[in-house]
């Protein structure tokens, strides 16, 4: 491999791992969220058990 | 009122940038023709330039939503700019690190301060870098927003200012490939640059827009948890 083929092939490298690190960061950002919803949705199926029940009144 | 223009679905707009991408570096290295007087080096010109091109098209987009916000106080506009100068850094974080690489294989060395073009470009990344500074600095509300939305403004005069430097000044070592006379290259170069240039704007695009529903997700979940606790 010439000089020249290397510094082309690196520069092109650069952008694919930055893409690379780009898809991790947003990964790790997406299991955070789903974490959250996780959470949210543990919180309000709580919240719906803890309350009485409602009676149905006719209007 | 003008209808609004539907904005393209994410998928489709993934899509395409894969698409014009794949189909750049089949241009670049099956059809456009090796520079004879740069070599095989040349080849880093068609990420490089359409790449650097992209950071300043984000840092633009971002000081029209800054603008919006500080105008009209449009819903959105304050993230929507920080959104996209997110993606100007790490474009012009990305244009830093090709540049170099070509400098070192076609000068010799990773990095020049006698080239006007190199330094107005680096002044450029570091103001947009120092613009997360100040936002995370501020207390969430309309003072950040507005304070994020005037420093958006005033970057973007540096654009046109790292744009024409190497045209005001005599700069003879970064090289002037787009004069008045029209590109200096063969039509298959400029196709491959052009193609180039459309898959990286698709890419920006994508992340943009990426970036922006994880953003706004997570502020209805903020605003969810508030209103179950």
């Amino acid at each position: 491999m010439s000089a020249s083929e290397k510094y082309v092939a690196a520069a092109y490298l650069v952008l694919f791992v930055a893409l690379l690190v780009w898809v991790a960061i947003i990964a790790a950002k997406l299991a955070r969220l789903e974490r959250d919803v996780d959470e949210l949705a543990e919180l309000a199926r709580r919240r719906v058990e803890r309350e009485p029940e409602r009676e149905e009144v006719s209007v | 009122m003008p209808a609004r223009l539907r904005p393209i679905p994410l998928a489709g707009l993934a899509a395409g940038a894969a698409l014009l991408f794949g189909t750049a570096l089949a241009l670049i290295f099956f059809y456009a023709p090796v520079d004879a007087d740069q070599g095989l080096s040349q080849k880093i010109f068609y990420i490089h330039v359409p790449i650097a091109l992209t950071a300043y098209a984000c840092f633009g987009w971002g000081a029209w939503k800054a603008l919006q916000h500080l105008r009209s106080r449009a819903p959105g506009a304050d993230l929507e700019s920080y959104a996209a100068i997110h993606q100007g850094v790490i474009f012009g974080a990305l244009t830093l690190l090709t540049g170099s690489i070509w400098a070192r294989i076609s000068w010799g060395r990773w990095w020049t301060w006698s080239s006007n073009q190199l330094v107005t470009f680096l002044i450029l990344f570091l103001f947009y870098s120092a613009y997360f500074m100040l936002r995370y600095s501020v207390e969430p509300g309309p003072a950040r927003a507005n304070m994020s939305a005037v420093y958006a403004l005033f970057g973007v005069v540096l654009i046109p200012i790292s744009w024409l430097s190497i045209r005001i000044a005599n700069d003879y070592i970064h090289p002037t490939v787009f004069t008045t006379h029209g590109p200096q290259m063969s039509g298959s170069m400029f196709l491959a640059f052009c193609v180039s240039w459309a898959g990286l704007l698709a890419l920006a695009a994508t992340m943009y827009r990426i970036e922006l529903a994880g953003k706004r997700l997570d502020a209805r979940l903020r605003e969810l948890r508030e209103l179950l606790a």
